[in-house]
């Protein structure tokens, strides 16, 4: 048992060791600080205030550039508003539909079941509105960049006034600390009182930026609180069922030698 | 071996029609296991687990996914978003592909330390390989179904290969594409054969088990199976001793599942596919990267062949060279329990398959683990260098000129000493 334990953990860690580079291995720019988020560990859960405060965030400034395509109204539940919030919400929102029987396409208020509108109708009306750029769908930001949360939090704090001396900015581009190559299409989203809370949680930017990455993370993992309850509940049914089955197998194997 | 008499009369009328019944009976209850196999026996098992699983989970998986460029990806996150459970169906295929690996891989190691390719099993061995080379192929045509960034750009530089082969290269991987790039029709045939592949792992599965059944287990000692005291029925010893193991590994692989999901993954795959934008680094999944180390460790023509072409001919005779390993032993002795110096060069194997691993996770021009001077690229061929050495070198000449240990003279003995020495 004891043999048989060490080679357990021996190969656990190998491989964790080992599989780690391969999601490492992409991208050259600092590597962004970790941060506390509260749904990290194995019994962590998102809190569903600061949730809401990054929808504001998402909301009142992502959203001019933004879109997040994976998101209905309904979807709004997992943050903590209730069916009537969710219709008001959704009710804000212009959605085209159609065609009718006319054969027109026709604008009306969202409903729970639409998704978040897009705010450019294509790719190049995007990339023309911004420089050339396209900014991207922010439904699974925070899954596909390497230490996703981090990355985003460090760079939507990350933005410098002025580049550093001898690094050749173009015209309309940003310096930010964080991203790859440092010269970022995107201006700086957020400021101090870029939004205000209704909470009374004061709007700093490291505050905006918390929150928002908070409810990113959300859009990309609802599934995670549920995930980790489910977890728990399957990890310790399996270790009970395992001791289990080795006194079972001590008990088989006792008469032999082996 | 004599035909089990059943009782049960309607066991007993099919049992005379179809002997199903008689022939699981002999082949997973009474079959005859050397009774010293150690937990390194358990890997075997837990590779057929994880073969169903895949396969269920994937059908599963089939009934909400769409085959289509345009749609793959949102289908994708459709099975995450809006399937019951959807997320933990896909996360255990996603996973699973990874425990499959370990699993194989561990079970190869495991073949090589204790010598059980050599007769009688080398058909049982080559069979192994051929799972091994199925399993490949469906897990990169597995890769490229989400269709991310990673999947294009793998699927892109992995079909590539082939245009390496001189004349019929670009003919060819036009082929394999159904077009002038990876696009659509690629990724509806890669579909259409990663539901098939399984289904032939499953078949080979069978051949493993029957040769397997044919010429016995191997054991740690490497001694055949002399007297019925060194053999136990497999059921019900081996049985528990598998459903133990299959618990632990169990806790392994939903700690993956349900607390590090995409711990193993790339990131660069929850981008949808941009055949404009190409990926910095363009990096397999965890388990082909000491193959791709040895691919791209080839940056230098040989004899007029250029260096892609034999990039390509050693990533696949690196596993190909697996075939011929019963002939370049040349040790008589299996275990390397008994071969003192054999041993420390499998452990030395084991070693350099690991840097490979790293360096196809690098970029070539990387300093290997930040070593100033030393270069990935380099630390790669010389890896490259010493796993063919193993093989061709190593095996033939340390199996002539090793002193091996005495072996027990049966399986029981060797029980009997390890017992009276613990």
């Amino acid at each position: 048992m004891r043999k048989f334990a060490l080679t357990a953990i021996a190969a656990a860690f190998a491989v964790t060791a080992f599989t780690g580079n391969a999601a490492k291995a992409a991208g050259d720019a600092p590597v962004p600080p970790s941060q506390d988020w509260s749904w990290k560990g194995l019994f962590g859960t998102y809190d569903r205030a600061q949730l809401q405060r990054g929808f504001q965030v998402y909301k009142n400034v992502c959203a001019g550039c933004h879109s997040l395509r994976f998101i209905a109204f309904r979807n709004l539940e997992g943050i903590g508003f209730n069916e009537d919030q969710i219709k008001a919400i959704a009710a804000e929102y212009d959605i085209e539909d159609g065609p009718n029987d006319d054969g027109d396409m026709f604008t009306r208020p969202g409903k729970p079941s639409d998704y978040f509108p897009s705010p450019f109708p294509n790719e190049k009306a995007a990339a023309a509105s911004n420089g050339g750029a396209i900014p991207p769908d922010l439904s699974l930001m925070t899954k596909a960049r390497v230490a996703g949360p981090d990355y985003v939090f460090a760079l939507l704090t990350g933005y410098e006034e002025e580049a550093p001396e001898g690094f050749d900015l173009s015209d309309g581009k940003s310096y930010n600390h964080y991203f790859p190559g440092h010269q970022i299409s995107m201006a700086p989203p957020l400021y101090d009182e870029a939004v205000e809370y209704t909470d009374g949680t004061p709007a700093t930017l490291e505050q905006h930026a918390r929150d928002v990455v908070a409810f990113l993370n959300w859009t990309a993992q609802p599934e995670l609180e549920a995930r980790k309850e489910l977890g728990l509940k399957v990890i310790l049914f399996l270790i009970v069922l395992t001791a289990m089955l080795y006194a079972v197998k001590r008990k088989i194997w006792r008469d032999i030698e082996h | 071996m004599s035909a089990p008499q059943w009782n049960n009369k309607v066991v007993k009328w099919v049992d005379d029609r179809l002997p199903v019944i008689s022939m699981l009976h002999h082949s997973a209850y009474e079959y005859p296991t050397p009774k010293n196999l150690s937990y390194m026996w358990n890997f075997g098992s837990l590779a057929g687990f994880v073969l169903v699983t895949m396969i269920l989970t994937g059908i599963f998986l089939v009934m909400n996914y769409t085959p289509h460029t345009d749609m793959a990806f949102e289908s994708v996150e459709r099975i995450m978003r809006d399937v019951n459970h959807g997320w933990l169906i896909r996360y255990i295929h996603m996973n699973g592909a990874s425990m499959f690996f370990i699993c194989v891989f561990i079970h190869i190691f495991r073949g090589l330390y204790y010598g059980s390719y050599k007769a009688p099993r080398e058909v049982l061995w080559w069979i192994g390989i051929l799972i091994l080379l199925a399993m490949m192929a469906t897990a990169f045509m597995g890769y490229v179904l989400p269709w991310g960034q990673m999947s294009f750009w793998g699927a892109t530089v992995i079909t590539n290969l082939f245009s390496a082969f001189p004349i019929i290269g670009d003919p060819l991987v036009t082929w394999l594409w159904g077009g002038f790039s990876v696009d659509n029709p690629t990724l509806n045939r890669f579909f259409s054969l990663h539901y098939l592949m399984p289904f032939v792992i499953l078949g080979l599965v069978v051949l493993h088990v029957w040769a397997l059944h044919s010429v016995r287990s191997n054991n740690p000692t490497g001694v055949e199976i002399k007297t019925p005291q060194d053999s136990i029925p497999f059921h019900p010893y081996y049985t528990i001793k598998d459903l133990f193991g299959l618990g632990v590994f169990l806790i392994f692989f939903c700690a993956f599942v349900f607390f590090a999901p995409d711990y193993l993954g790339h990131p660069d795959n929850y981008i949808p596919a941009n055949p404009l934008v190409t990926p910095p680094h363009i990096v397999p999944e965890w388990y082909f990267l000491p193959f791709y180390a040895i691919l791209r460790s080839i940056d230098f023509t040989i004899l007029g062949i250029p260096a892609k072409l034999l990039g390509v001919l050693a990533m696949f005779a690196s596993i190909v060279i697996l075939f011929v390993i019963p002939w370049l032993d040349t040790s008589k002795v299996r275990s390397s329990k008994f071969r003192p110096v054999y041993k420390w060069f499998f452990w030395l194997f084991v070693i350099d398959t690991f840097i490979l691993g790293y360096c196809g996770a690098k970029a070539p021009d990387d300093y290997f683990m930040g070593i100033p001077g030393l270069k990935v690229i380099v630390m790669g061929q010389l890896s490259t260098l010493y796993y063919f050495a193993h093989f061709l070198v190593v095996m033939p000449l340390v199996g002539k000129l090793e002193r091996t240990k005495p072996l027990p003279a049966s399986i029981s003995e060797s029980v009997l000493k390890e017992g009276a020495n613990a």
